[in-house]
């Protein structure tokens, strides 16, 4: 049992990153950015390479975060200079994407079982006692989690933070600031798509293995976090976004692992993902027209 | 002095609907006027201060800034010393955000929204004062999203919001049009304060013919992609209600209306 709490709460941290990158283009943007499916893998791909060839693993943060940035650049470079749909623009970059991946990583799976990674090296095994070695993980994760949220909250709240809250909720005052949009837009999917990116890095060494299909159903995940999130704790305003998205995704990771364990295999993954989405979608519906016949 | 020189602008072209809006349009506005548009449906208002804006191009002529000409300059660079303000309450202001904010925003235009904190403390009591001059009760309100405010306040917002920074040129298109008669009024008095303290030249489109009468001291009648009255100075202030009205009804005869 602590087992399977232990691993809902490691994965749906790491998940978690990426909701926070889906909240920026989603919930702030307005922008329904496929892309993600592609730069998830795509950082994960990357680390396994480095953490293959023995590079320092927290090296692959910044790198996998500053990968996923110029992604984004170019899913929005496509959408603002080229004029291409939100949503084509995302789905170009995906599918060009896999490419990509089985590029950088020379094949299709790419595990690195015995090698150093953020998890498993000397500075983190000579800090944590014997005792806590089954939390290590877990503690390194929630420490990554938190920076990330910290900085996010940070930076929502700088005249950036503003000005590209602004432009999700209406260009035409961001265009009155005398700033260009679409620069907004570039930079706002560049910060989404790098957090992706990083969270894929820490899932891959999470799970000590880079698979080609790691990505599919991320924009899913990710979607279905930010909804449960943002609608389970809308009311409470002491509450920063960033952690109901936060919680949002460990709550859904916790969904997926009860229909696992109420029998359904590890293949049936991909279905139960989508169908709880739905349910998600549905249900976060209902409670908003409630609220508005009360008012 | 903004010059608008020979403007032609066309809809559709090349096809049945084929709508020629403006032709060889001419108009030329000076420095610190307050010039009230009025004008019946599709008479070409909006379209003009699109095309000062840069919102819409223009297919041919060109329009000066003070000499400059600015006729393929970007809306968003244009906008550096323009401020606007539309009909829709919505559209000047960020309704996710809260009224510290949105003031915060307009209040750092024109320089750069980089990674420094996004409200500056000491300016807080500056955007109280100024919001208790509005008398709507705003400067209590600090922290309440504007999206919860009445349609009235939210423009009252947008207009601060929109001559917080220097400014050559004030845009008003129609801007008390979806408020009640008497938020309107209230809107207007506002405007007439804002301009007549900053200075600031305006162009102020209106259906209410009242305000366009009462207000500025220059009016220009568009019909069909010209200004067919244009009177300023004593000729303006001689101007009643019903003389306007007049000439409004016989255009409108004429296109049969």
């Amino acid at each position: 049992m602590i087992l399977i709490l232990l691993s809902v709460l490691e994965q749906g941290m790491i998940y978690a990153i990426m909701a926070l990158g889906i909240y920026i283009t989603y919930k702030i943007l307005d922008f329904p950015d496929l892309t993600v499916d592609g730069s998830f893998p795509l950082g994960a791909a990357v680390a396994a390479v480095m953490i293959s060839k023995d590079v320092n693993p927290l090296l692959t943060l910044p790198v996998c975060f500053l990968v996923g940035a110029v992604i984004g650049v170019c899913t929005g470079l496509i959408h603002v200079k080229l004029k291409v749909r939100d949503l084509l623009s995302g789905i170009i970059m995906m599918t060009a994407l896999y490419t990509a991946e089985l590029r950088v990583a020379g094949r299709a799976n790419l595990p690195f079982y015995n090698k150093t990674t953020i998890f498993d090296n000397d500075v983190v095994d000579s800090v944590f006692p014997e005792t806590l070695e089954k939390y290590k993980t877990v503690l390194i994760i929630l420490l990554i989690v938190l920076a990330v949220k910290y900085i996010l909250d940070w930076y929502l709240h700088t005249k950036s933070g503003y000005i590209l809250r602004a432009v999700g909720d209406n260009e035409a005052i961001v265009t009155a600031m005398a700033v260009d949009k679409g620069k907004i837009k570039i930079i706002g999917l560049s910060i989404a798509n790098g957090l992706v990116a990083l969270s894929g890095c820490v899932y891959a060494q999470q799970q000590r293995f880079f698979d080609v299909s790691m990505g599919t159903g991320t924009m899913v995940i990710g979607l279905a976090s930010v909804i449960i999130g943002t609608s389970l704790f809308q009311r409470l305003t002491f509450f920063r976004v960033t952690s109901s998205v936060i919680i949002g995704s460990i709550l859904y990771k916790g969904c997926v692992a009860l229909a696992i364990k109420l029998g359904f295999v590890s293949t049936d993954l991909k279905f139960i993902t989508a169908s709880l989405f739905l349910i998600i979608l549905v249900l976060g519906r209902e409670r908003k027209r409630k609220v508005k016949t009360d008012a | 002095m903004l010059e608008l020189r020979n403007v032609s602008k066309y809809y559709n072209i090349g096809t049945v609907n084929e709508m020629c809006l403006f032709k060889n349009f001419n108009l030329t506005i000076n420095d610190g006027e307050f010039i009230s548009v009025v004008g019946s449906n599709g008479s070409g208002k909006t379209s003009m201060l699109n095309i000062i804006c840069g919102s819409i191009d223009v297919d041919s002529g060109a329009i000066l800034l003070n000499g400059d000409d600015i006729t393929n300059r970007k809306e968003y660079k244009r906008l550096q010393k323009i401020g606007r303000v539309f009909q829709n309450p919505a559209m000047g202001t960020c309704g996710d955000m809260t009224i510290l904010e949105n003031l915060s925003i307009a209040d750092n235009k024109g320089m750069s929204y980089n990674l420094t904190k996004g409200i500056q403390k000491k300016r807080i009591s500056y955007y109280k004062e100024m919001l208790s001059e509005l008398n709507l009760g705003l400067e209590d309100k600090l922290n309440v999203k504007v999206g919860a405010l009445s349609g009235g306040q939210r423009q009252a917002l947008a207009l601060l919001m929109s001559t917080m920074t220097p400014i050559d040129f004030l845009i008003l298109d129609e801007h008390t049009a979806a408020l009640d008669p008497k938020t309107a009024e209230i809107n207007m008095q506002l405007t007439d304060r804002l301009v007549r303290e900053k200075g600031v030249t305006t162009i102020m489109v209106t259906h209410n013919l009242r305000y366009a009468v009462e207000y500025g001291d220059r009016l220009i009648m568009m019909h069909e992609g010209k200004a067919i009255l244009d009177k300023s100075g004593e000729e303006k202030n001689g101007t009643k209600v019903e003389d306007v009205l007049d000439i409004f009804n016989e255009i409108s005869v004429e296109s049969g209306n």
